[in-house]
């Protein structure tokens, strides 16, 4: 099969959907790759290096007819020139533009976003959001460090001292933690803020400081991504953000919530806030997180605040998102491409292609079944289905055997009370020595350690044969008879004795403490 | 002061130290001093005893000294001889044969106290007879257990149909002949009496040979200690029939012994004392799936030698198959040679792993592996999902995770080892083949699982080679 590579229909777009090393890999996979004329070239990525890595360079129209074709924005007038049964690969957004879907149905073709994986484990490596977030999260910084007006890390020079940024960073996501990333290590002092109480763990571990939101904290989710937030989250939410980012030197702010953005920065904040800050917005394509973004654009506040709202962060680094971006295109094909013979098979049955899949033959199949599965650590797994009883009935079972085992232990007590009555005072005391060995025996066999249980039982059997007493008294017996079991039981039991206690005390002096040889053992470390 | 009373002033020192001497094994620090006070506690009752015997003699004490002696001789000479040769592997079926010598011993003890006084009393009389039922129950029952142990007898389950009616009905003979016993002695008639102490053994020798015959080889760590408590109750049956305070207190030391460790491996099965006694798994036949249930994974010892190299930390997992393959030596140079590279080995065993109560212990402790680093199974579970690599060598049942996962499974419940939490493991195993149970193990269709097939030790062996 064909699959087209077209130069980016939309204006300024510095991406492309494959590079020569991506096209190489395709060719592997055992397809034909059409390339438009200069779909590279504003990537640096020139028309013979796709020709060098096994493609064809073509014309928009063909490149369009393929039978697979692959951008990286939704494409629009193109629909058009696709054909029925093509399968489109790209960017769409499903979720913001419900009509896109409409259109790529009345189209017949098969439309699969890459923008719409599941965020489970196999899946990663087909997500352009996760690529293309952490790309956004770093040049955020980068447009950050200059359009502000001072410098990231604190210097100690010969004129004095200047103390490091303050960055402030909202939404602890893929990008938000490539903000965090970048900036710490730009030396700014970086705040971070999420709803989402499991990813404070993950924004310190990047060596920032994890703002505590006081009942602004969700509970944690069970795909991975953050929900809206009730009404009380999010005036608490707001407070955080009102005080946080007046303190703040630069505010990143990549709050998107299913492709839609909520307002974290009010114009009251921007006003707050000291002039010569920064905002960089990295939720302008789904309309801004600062109510002053305008998408795609620098806007100077009136008090001289710069809110950035560029909407083409990974763009301006076209060489290696492009890369990133092929790649994930690369292993979606390469997972629907089972037998490496150039055939891709929409297989609706593997999850990860049922999510991505959002029109097929005319049909609609947006939204997809949920795959639940967080990225966060799980929550308490929910309990499984009780099987048998349920816990009430096992109490009232264990209430019932209680009652049961009590009853009898009673009837025991009894029985052996009225036997020891019956008896004659000396086998009375007997019972009394009887009765206290088997508790004392209770409580100090209890206290032996598991590994000693086999020269437990050693030894005790060497002191069972203690019946060695009774069997020697009745050797003196003068009956012939007696004196002759009496012998054999004597025998039989001093062969106990002595095996007994020569293998218990074999097997006791084999057990030995570890050599200070290796790894220092626990019992070592606690002396 | 009599030379009775200097007796019995001695038996109480004796059994002072017994119960010392059972306190010093709790920790193997003092376990060696446990040793030494059971030794001193037995020489002193001996030597008590004995002279007790000449004094009491009814024969010129010469004929009765050189019999004792004679005795002891033999008792030692036998008993030596058998310890010293034994391996640690048939450490089960030695145990086993000593506890049935308890069981036949008093058995006889019983007979010659009831030849020697016929007509003593009621309370006398069914101390007898309890003394010789329970030492028959012990005697044949230890003899199938040690069969068992030593495969000299299938060590399968016997199924008999109606086993427990079986029983049951021989229990409800022995008390009627109980009855008939105490009957034919108050009407004086001593042959009679003697027929049904001679008959109750009989039934007794059979209970214990069915009883244990019924269950099955797994099953045996709770037969073996069953039985070291049997064999108590039999040593303090004797002590209440001879009006011997040391024996009774012995005899209940060793029988709550026994019956502690039996509770111990119950709940680490997660299955009541009655239904191991009554019977092993697989009672309600056709319930157990053992048909394969997935792809698995082969691994082979180049490869796990490079995983050990790479790993941190390391646990080792042994099982009943370790013993059979005798593989401990290999697993302990292994250990010594991943130590000394750093790495760090432990040993995680489950309570009922091999055939008898920290049987795997003594077969680690043997090829000289430190005890501190072979864990328990509720230490070592925790520390699991932290672990590099897992080497499960010869267990099955006790690393099975449907025991967890699987409500239907027969092994529901059961407390396992974790050790698929664990980032990879590998498994030693002769073939395929189901465990004890009888229940296929998920185990080893798990992603992080391969399998080593073949025998342990070589298998062991080669890894260490390509070390």
């Amino acid at each position: 099969m064909q699959i087209g590579i077209p130069r980016e229909p939309r204006p300024g777009e510095r991406l492309v959907a494959g590079t020569p090393a991506t096209v190489r890999q395709l060719v592997a996979l055992g397809y034909d790759v059409v390339v438009e004329d200069g779909a590279g070239e504003r990537a640096n990525l020139p028309n013979v290096a796709y020709v060098e890595a096994g493609a064809r360079l073509a014309g928009r129209e063909q490149v369009w007819a393929a039978d697979v074709v692959t951008c990286v924005n939704p494409p629009s007038d193109e629909l058009e020139l696709l054909r029925p049964g093509a399968v489109l690969v790209s960017q769409l957004a499903p979720a913001a533009r419900p009509e896109r879907i409409e259109a790529l149905a009345a189209c017949r073709v098969t439309a699969l976003a890459l923008d719409a994986v599941p965020r489970i484990s196999r899946a990663q490596a087909l997500d352009v959001l996760s690529a293309q977030s952490n790309v956004a999260g770093y040049r955020a910084v980068v447009e950050a460090a200059e359009e502000f007006g001072g410098m990231f890390t604190g210097q100690v020079t010969a004129a004095g001292t200047t103390p490091p940024a303050t960055v402030f960073v909202i939404g602890a996501g893929v990008a938000g933690l490539a903000a965090i990333g970048t900036a710490s290590s730009m030396g700014a002092q970086v705040r971070a803020f999420d709803v989402r109480p499991e990813a404070a763990e993950q924004i310190e571990s990047l060596g920032a400081v994890a703002v505590a939101g006081q009942g602004a904290a969700q509970e944690v989710s069970a795909d991975g991504y953050a929900r809206a937030l009730t009404a009380d989250q999010e005036s608490a939410a707001l407070r955080t953000y009102a005080a946080e980012s007046a303190a703040a030197d630069v505010v990143v702010t990549t709050a998107l919530v299913r492709g839609a953005a909520p307002t974290t920065i009010t114009t009251e904040m921007v006003a707050a806030m000291r002039p010569g800050s920064v905002v960089v917005d990295l939720a302008a394509t789904g309309g801004g997180n600062c109510e002053l973004t305008v998408p795609g654009e620098r806007v100077v506040s009136d008090n001289g605040v710069v809110v950035l709202g560029y909407t083409d962060l990974p763009g301006r680094m076209p060489q290696h998102t492009s890369q990133l971006f092929g790649t994930n295109v690369v292993n979606l094909v390469s997972l629907m491409t089972p037998a490496k013979d150039g055939r891709l098979v929409v297989d609706l049955d593997d999850v990860v292609v049922r999510a991505m899949t959002l029109t097929r033959d005319g049909e609609v199949l947006w939204p997809p079944p949920p795959v639940p599965v967080s990225a966060a650590p799980s929550p308490p797994a929910p309990a499984p289905e009780p099987v048998g009883p349920s816990p009430a009935e096992q109490a009232a079972a264990h209430r019932s055997r209680s009652r049961r085992n009590g009853l009898l232990a009673a009837a025991a007590a009894v029985l052996v009370g009225l036997a020891v009555a019956a008896s004659p005072p000396d086998t009375i005391g007997h019972f009394t020595v009887f009765a206290l060995a088997v508790v004392v025996g209770f409580y100090v066999i209890s206290a032996v350690t598991h590994a000693l249980h086999t020269p437990l039982m050693a030894q005790t059997n060497a002191i069972s044969g203690i019946i060695l007493v009774g069997a020697l008294l009745q050797i003196g017996v003068d009956d012939w008879v007696v004196t002759s079991l009496a012998v054999a039981a004597a025998t039989l039991a001093s062969i106990n004795v002595f095996g007994g206690f020569l293998v218990a005390n074999r097997m006791i002096r084999m057990f030995r403490k570890g050599a200070p040889a290796g790894a220092p053992t626990a019992t070592e470390v606690a002396r | 002061m009599t030379a009775l009373s200097a007796v019995q002033a001695t038996y109480v020192v004796a059994a002072v130290l017994f119960i010392a001497s059972l306190a010093g094994l709790s920790r193997q620090e003092s376990a060696r001093r446990g040793n030494v006070l059971g030794i001193i506690g037995m020489a002193l009752a001996l030597v008590a005893t004995v002279a007790l015997a000449l004094v009491q003699s009814q024969r010129p004490w010469q004929v009765t000294a050189a019999l004792i002696l004679g005795v002891l001789v033999v008792g030692a000479t036998i008993g030596t001889w058998r310890v010293r040769r034994v391996e640690m592997t048939q450490m089960p079926e030695l145990i086993a044969l000593l506890h049935s010598f308890v069981g036949l011993a008093a058995v006889l003890v019983g007979f010659g106290s009831y030849l020697s006084a016929p007509r003593s009393g009621t309370v006398h009389l069914v101390e007898v007879f309890l003394g010789v039922l329970i030492g028959a129950v012990t005697f044949t029952g230890s003899v199938v257990a040690n069969l068992k142990l030593s495969a000299r007898m299938r060590s399968a389950p016997l199924r008999l149909p109606g086993r427990n009616l079986i029983n049951l009905g021989l229990v409800v003979a022995s008390a009627a002949l109980l009855a008939w016993f105490l009957t034919a002695t108050a009407a004086g008639s001593e042959a009679t009496a003697l027929t049904a102490l001679v008959l109750v053994a009989v039934v007794a020798l059979v209970l214990g040979w069915h009883l244990v015959a019924s269950i099955g080889g797994g099953d045996m760590p709770v037969v073996v200690s069953m039985l070291n408590s049997y064999s108590g109750w039999a040593a303090a049956a004797a002590g209440f029939m001879l009006g011997n305070d040391l024996l009774i207190i012995t005899g209940a030391l060793v029988g709550s012994s026994g019956a502690i460790l039996s509770y111990i491996m119950c709940r680490a099965m997660n299955r009541s004392f009655v239904s191991v006694i009554l019977g092993g798994y697989g009672t309600t036949p056709g319930a157990v799936d053992a048909g394969p249930a997935g792809e698995h994974r082969e691994t082979f010892a180049a490869e796990v030698a490079a995983q050990l190299t790479a790993a941190s930390s390391v646990v080792i997992v042994p099982g009943y198959g370790m013993a059979v393959a005798k593989a401990q030596y290999p697993v302990a140079d292994l250990t010594e040679k991943l130590r000394s590279r750093g790495v760090q080995v432990r040993f995680g065993v489950h309570p009922v792993a091999g055939r008898l109560p920290g049987h795997m212990n003594v077969l680690l402790a043997e090829a000289k592996v430190p005890y501190d680093v072979v864990l328990g199974m509720d230490e070592i579970n925790a520390d699991l999902p932290d672990t590099d690599v897992v080497l499960v060598i010869g267990a099955n049942d006790t690393v099975n995770p449907a025991a967890q996962d699987d409500p239907a499974s027969p092994i529901a419940g059961m407390p396992v080892l974790e050790v698929w939490k664990a980032r990879e493991v590998v498994v030693f195993k002769r073939s395929m083949a189901t465990g004890y149970a009888g229940v296929q193990n998920p185990l080893f269709f798990r992603e992080n699982t391969a399998m080593v097939f073949g025998d342990a030790k070589e298998q062991v062996d080669r890894i260490i080679t390509s070390l």
